[in-house]
């Protein structure tokens, strides 16, 4: 029983925690992006704007959301959920802080702890797709089935590539649970530089740019792109049901800033001291600022570079990024192998 | 090291878009502080009067006639001689400009023959109703002070120094009210900036620009209409 309420007070505060972050995210995005063109961005709702997403969606709440006629029905309605679930499906294995130690109790800091938790952010990611693809082809309508049928191919492509990113940092850390990978990035290199997996440089860059595409963030936002396709997948969707795609973009987002910080940049790990209380709040805070930092360079990305033509896209995909994962993956296969066996002539 | 720089190359765009973060933003935070309008900016109409308080509109129809966009209805009446509304026989009897179809063109003031419609620098004319976008007589009148009948004006955007220059026609062609004006001719850009600027160069005239024409009374001071926040 015990266990059970844990388990519901975590899901509440996760659920909670996203919609949160999420709609001070869309509100960071607008001001930077805002700042970085001159502009001053939202700043009439609340202190500095800070309830503008809270008025946003206030009001698409209360807009109609209108199926088109030639819609198909039952897909076209279960589009906005299917891109929501997994989205909230990947947060719940990030682990955000260190395990909390009350009593003889340890809370760890992560809704759930898969020992194959890679594998299964790489499988909701997947699923997502299925969202846009569905919502595009069950709206009926050009734009949207072109939007869609480009998430299909870009996604699926760069998906192969993150895939293929994952795979050297799995071996590097002889695990596949994000938590384990985590205190595995715990240790020091020389004592003072933390052994975070950023060394492994080429799966960084290309799990980064593929994070990009996985979000359909700009230069990889073919999918949605407003000036060639009205938008994309969700052309034909307002209201409500236009709110929920939009949380799921932003919640995916924020999903893959912190799954580049658990995976790459030392999760939680951080310098602790002080207190209890500041240990246990410190590892939060180390998390969420490098998920901040993360996120910036996602905003920075937007604001400086234009968008990617599709053949180059699919192009970069298939002929740059899978050929140099796979060459990095053989690489580190050989390095571990021989941390572990050691020289072959040895 | 240029292949250095080469490689750098393409990321330096990254440094542009940093550094503009920091840089002051050209926003301007309309409610709290309204921009001055460019001098020749076309807002809203206002029918004039003579300082002594007459209408300056005759009800000659002409403005209608030109409008572009068919938005302005006139209808003439005989002044009635005991109490006439305006100088001449005839007075503007019914007035009435629908802000929804209007252009913004001027042509009507250009049209005016004693100048009785002009165009002011008031922009805020949103309406909640269709209806209210059709501004009759009464809105469009100036006030005999010179204010014009406006929801929202804080200062006074019409100068009523401006009204006491010269016949309408002749500040219409010569800007400094004098009959002797050399320069180029053109109207009143509106009412409320009291005189033009002088002629800019070459501004399509075979002679050259004007000098700075000497206004005969003091020229009101163009105010700037930058608003206190």
């Amino acid at each position: 029983m015990e266990d059970f309420i844990v388990a519901a007070v975590k899901v509440l505060v996760a659920f909670a925690f996203l919609l949160v972050t999420v709609m001070l995210l869309i509100w960071a995005e607008r001001r930077i992006v805002a700042f970085m063109q001159n502009r001053l961005g939202p700043n009439r709702a609340g202190p500095i704007g800070i309830l503008q997403t809270l008025a946003d969606g206030v009001k698409l709440m209360f807009k109609e959301s209108m199926t088109p006629d030639r819609a198909d029905v039952f897909l076209y309605l279960a589009a906005p959920v299917m891109a929501l679930i997994p989205a909230f499906l990947i947060f719940l294995v990030i682990p955000v802080g260190a395990p909390i130690t009350v009593g003889d109790t340890t809370y760890t800091l992560q809704v759930t702890d898969l020992n194959v938790g890679v594998l299964y952010i790489l499988a909701m990611s997947s699923v997502a797709v299925y969202a846009i693809t569905f919502a595009g082809w069950s709206s009926g309508s050009k734009y949207p089935l072109l939007g869609s049928v480009r998430a299909s191919a870009q996604m699926i492509s760069y998906e192969a590539a993150m895939g293929l990113a994952l795979v050297p940092v799995i071996m590097f850390n002889g695990s596949a649970s994000l938590a384990e990978i985590v205190d595995a990035q715990g240790a020091t290199y020389f004592g003072w530089v933390p052994a975070w997996n950023i060394v492994l440089i080429p799966s960084f860059i290309v799990f980064l740019i593929a994070a990009f595409a996985e979000t359909n963030r700009a230069p990889f936002d073919l999918v949605e792109a407003e000036q060639e396709i009205v938008g994309g997948f969700h052309t034909e969707y307002s209201g409500l049901r236009f709110a929920l795609f939009f949380l799921a973009e932003y919640i995916n987002m924020f999903n893959m800033a912190a799954l580049t910080v658990t995976l790459f940049l030392g999760g939680w790990q951080g310098p602790v001291f002080g207190p209890t209380f500041l240990v246990w709040i410190l590892p939060v805070f180390w998390f969420l600022l490098k998920t901040f930092l993360v996120i910036f360079f996602f905003i920075w990305v937007r604001g400086t570079l234009p968008r990617m033509r599709y053949d180059q896209l699919m192009a970069f995909g298939w002929k740059r990024l899978i050929p140099v994962s796979l060459a990095w993956i053989i690489l580190s296969m050989v390095a571990v192998g021989v941390r572990r066996f050691g020289l072959p002539w040895a | 090291m240029s292949w250095f720089a080469d490689l750098l190359g393409p990321w330096r765009g990254f440094t542009v878009t940093f550094r503009q973060i920091f840089k002051p933003k050209v926003t301007t935070q309309y409610p709290k502080k309204k921009r001055v309008k460019p001098q020749r900016f076309h807002g809203r109409h206002v029918l004039n009067r003579y300082p002594d308080g007459m209408e300056k509109c005759i009800g000659c129809e002409l403005c209608a006639g030109v409008c572009p966009a068919r938005c302005i209805y006139v209808r003439g009446a005989d002044n009635p001689p005991d109490d006439p509304v305006s100088p001449g026989e005839r007075f503007g009897f019914v007035y009435e400009i629908n802000m929804l179809r209007c252009i913004f063109c001027a042509m009507c003031v250009e049209a005016c023959p004693t100048e009785a419609i002009t165009m002011t620098h008031l922009f805020e004319m949103s309406v909640v109703d269709r209806e209210e976008g059709i501004f009759d007589k009464d809105s469009l009148l100036v006030e005999p002070d010179g204010t014009p009948n406006h929801p929202l004006p804080t200062t006074p955007l019409i100068n009523i120094q401006e009204l006491k220059l010269g016949d309408g026609w002749m500040r219409a062609t010569s800007p400094s009210g004098r009959a002797a004006f050399e320069g180029i001719e053109a109207w009143t850009p509106s009412a409320r900036m009291g005189g033009l600027a002088p002629a800019e160069p070459g501004q399509g005239s075979s002679q050259p620009p004007a000098p700075s024409p000497q206004p005969e009374e003091p020229d009101p001071e163009p105010e700037v209409a930058e608003e206190p926040s």
